[in-house]
């Protein structure tokens, strides 16, 4: 990816005209959307209305499903990230993800964060990694849980630890843009605070893109909101997309006033 | 039970009928759980039966006639005797040249007071078996057994033997079912298999990486997996021909060890049944590996994609770590049913009769399941018993690689 940092653009990513199809079936119609640095987007709208697939489509997590294409361009940094020359891999290490289960890995807790780095190059001695390791479980708000049993497995933590051990372990590989599918839907109450207030802290380093079923989550915890709805093809619509507060306190568009005041959905 | 609305008309049964209803559900129920327990019964008669036929033949009473009575050889009882008295008998009553050859084989020195022992039994008593009994009529009839004894054959001595022991284990073949043993169809079933897994084990988890992980969905690759799916289901022994075509004839210079300086004459060797083995459990491992690959759950893939990893670096982290257990299930299974297939060694021509210890890949050698056919189709009632000792060893042979597995797999799938 070639490296021009364009420190003065305030978007982390453009989104430009972007479809996206599952063999035949267009999902996605059309989507133009800037998600601003440092700042949470949260992505909302009905079942089925493509919010995941957008999401997805920002990091090329759908190159892996079969038939999945994407016409249209996502920019990062000025780069085409669906350009010819991009790397798959490469663009994920830069923006990360967090997925709707939690998904640690079956290895330690140590290990789950430690993998990311090894497998991207890192080099380093052992304490440098303790060093990251630690960083990294700070930042997501887990080390004061887990310190004493790094060695324990993953799997072994609750479920809103071990999500929050997934963004920990996201964090590992320094990405910029942090991508988020749902990651409370799994969760209690209580958890899902925790994440929200996590995200508001990592807001200051990272651009976090969050797709969400819960309304009252994008209106806590996001900047902007980007409503999606299906047409009447079945695909997937940006409808609005504004600053949280004008969309949900002054929507402009009617099937947005219908949405948010909990008319459907 | 009453409902909680009477005056609604309900298509439900109420009071009386709800009750009557719901008995008869049950009774269905368990009728269905009766049959299914029989059906679980039937097995463990079917194999409860197996064990008594095998026990059956491998324990009994035997009467045993010595060509030459041991009082005349010696004053005290023969098991009572030092390793050096046995020596001298032993040279007093074998012919010189006899005992020279011995002395040559092997020097008596170096032979422990067992191997002595069984020397002075095999070659100055000379023991004939005369009649056999099965473990049941040991049992029940063993008055019957002295009467007959005592009756047709009074010089014999009535022994309770048990065909598998130590020696059955350690000694090569013999035309004399009371010397037989099965070391040479031990050491060719383990070499066998040993080299079979060698090659069956990269070659069937790979072919299953491949398909699993790598090929797209297209005819080309459908075509190969149909096949691979019916070639599961092909008989053994058109492996054996085709192992007989390729490995033994067409691969004659390799499965002979030409090339590598070490001719055994023909391809019927230790290698080539080996590889035939190799292509008949193949499929097997393969659609297993397939399985347990495709177990391994996708949001693991996807958290190690999130990361910015190649697939071949969430195969190898997660994907095959993760799929081990499954893989070495499916592999003891594949192996399980190679050490017990007898056709295709019989079509790549396995030796029914060797008594030297295979010495490597390209030795000539002889198998268990080969011995087991071998002993089984001979008239003669001894050779029932050691095919049934024979037997033993092979499912404790069995036994043993499936426990080995079972540690291997919970090992593997506690780790993480």
């Amino acid at each position: 990816m070639t490296e021009k940092q364009t420190d003065t653009a305030q978007h982390t990513l453009v989104v430009r005209n972007m479809n996206v199809y599952y063999g035949a079936f267009r999902a996605i119609n059309n989507v133009s959307l800037n998600i601003e640095r440092n700042k949470i987007t949260a992505l909302i709208g009905p079942s089925g209305c493509g919010k995941s697939t957008v999401l997805r489509s920002l990091n090329r997590m759908n190159d892996l499903v079969n038939g999945a294409r994407v016409e249209g361009e996502v920019l990062f940094h000025e780069q085409n990230l669906y350009a010819n020359d991009v790397d798959a891999v490469e663009v994920r290490r830069r923006i990360g993800m967090v997925f709707q289960k939690p998904n640690p890995f079956p290895k330690s807790i140590y290990d789950n964060i430690a993998f990311g780095p090894r497998i991207n190059g890192w080099k380093g001695t052992k304490s440098e990694m303790d060093d990251l390791v630690e960083r990294c479980l700070r930042q997501a708000a887990l080390w004061d849980d887990v310190k004493d049993k790094l060695k324990e497995s993953g799997l072994a933590l609750s479920g809103g630890q071990q999500q929050r051990l997934c963004i920990a372990r996201a964090l590992a590989v320094e990405p910029e843009v942090i991508l988020m599918d749902e990651p409370c839907s799994a969760l209690d109450p209580i958890s899902t605070l925790k994440i929200e207030e996590l995200m508001m802290e990592l807001r200051q380093r990272y651009t976090i893109a969050i797709v969400t079923h819960n309304m009252q989550q994008a209106a806590r915890a996001s900047d902007y909101t980007a409503f999606f709805l299906m047409n009447d093809q079945r695909a997937g619509e940006l409808v609005e997309y504004g600053p949280t507060g004008d969309l949900f306190t002054n929507p402009k568009d009617k099937r947005t006033e219908d949405y948010i005041t909990g008319r459907f959905g | 039970m009453t409902t909680l609305n009477e005056d609604v008309k309900s298509g439900l049964p109420q009071g009386e009928a709800s009750r009557r209803n719901v008995a008869s559900r049950r009774r269905k129920g368990a009728i269905w759980r009766t049959i299914f327990l029989s059906a679980t019964i039937f097995g463990l008669i079917a194999l409860s039966l197996l064990i008594y036929n095998v026990a059956n033949e491998v324990f009994g009473y035997v009467a045993i006639e010595y060509a030459v009575d041991p009082a005349t050889v010696s004053d005290k009882p023969l098991d009572e005797l030092s390793k050096d008295e046995l020596v001298t008998v032993l040279q007093g009553n074998m012919r010189k040249n006899a005992f020279r050859t011995l002395e040559n084989e092997k020097p008596m020195a170096n032979r422990s007071d067992s191997e002595v022992y069984d020397l002075v039994i095999e070659r100055v008593l000379k023991p004939q078996t005369l009649e056999t009994w099965t473990l049941r009529d040991s049992w029940f009839n063993k008055a019957a057994i002295d009467a007959q004894v005592a009756s047709d054959f009074p010089e014999a001595k009535l022994e309770f033997r048990s065909w598998i022991s130590t020696s059955f284990l350690t000694t090569p073949m013999s035309s004399d079912p009371l010397r037989a043993g099965v070391r040479t169809a031990l050491l060719g079933s383990l070499w066998m298999i040993a080299i079979t897994i060698l090659f069956a084990f990269p070659i069937g988890v790979g072919a299953a990486i491949y398909l699993e992980e790598y090929a797209t969905d297209n005819r080309f690759n459908r075509i190969i997996q149909t096949n691979i799916n019916n070639l599961a289901g092909v008989p053994s022994i058109i492996y054996g021909m085709l192992g007989l075509v390729i490995f033994v004839r067409t691969l004659e210079p390799i499965t002979s060890g030409r090339i590598f300086g070490a001719d055994s004459g023909n391809g019927r060797t230790i290698v080539a049944a080996s590889l035939t083995m190799m292509l008949l459990i193949l499929p097997i491992m393969i659609i297993n590996g397939q399985e347990a690959i495709r177990a391994v759950p996708l949001s693991l893939r996807q958290a190690s994609y999130g990361l910015g990893a190649t697939k071949w670096q969430t195969i190898w982290h997660h994907v095959l770590p993760n799929a081990l257990p499954g893989i070495f299930t499916g592999t003891i299974l594949a192996i399980s049913r190679a050490i017990g297939e007898t056709a295709p060694l019989i079509v790549v021509g396995a030796s029914t009769f060797i008594v030297t210890d295979p010495d490597g890949p390209f030795a000539k050698f002889t198998a268990l399941p080969i011995q087991i056919y071998n002993w089984t189709s001979r008239p003669q009632p001894e050779f029932a018993h050691i095919a049934a000792s024979a037997i033993v060893v092979l499912l404790v042979m069995l036994l043993s690689l499936n426990a080995i597995a079972v540690v291997l797999r919970n090992r593997f799938s506690k780790r993480g």
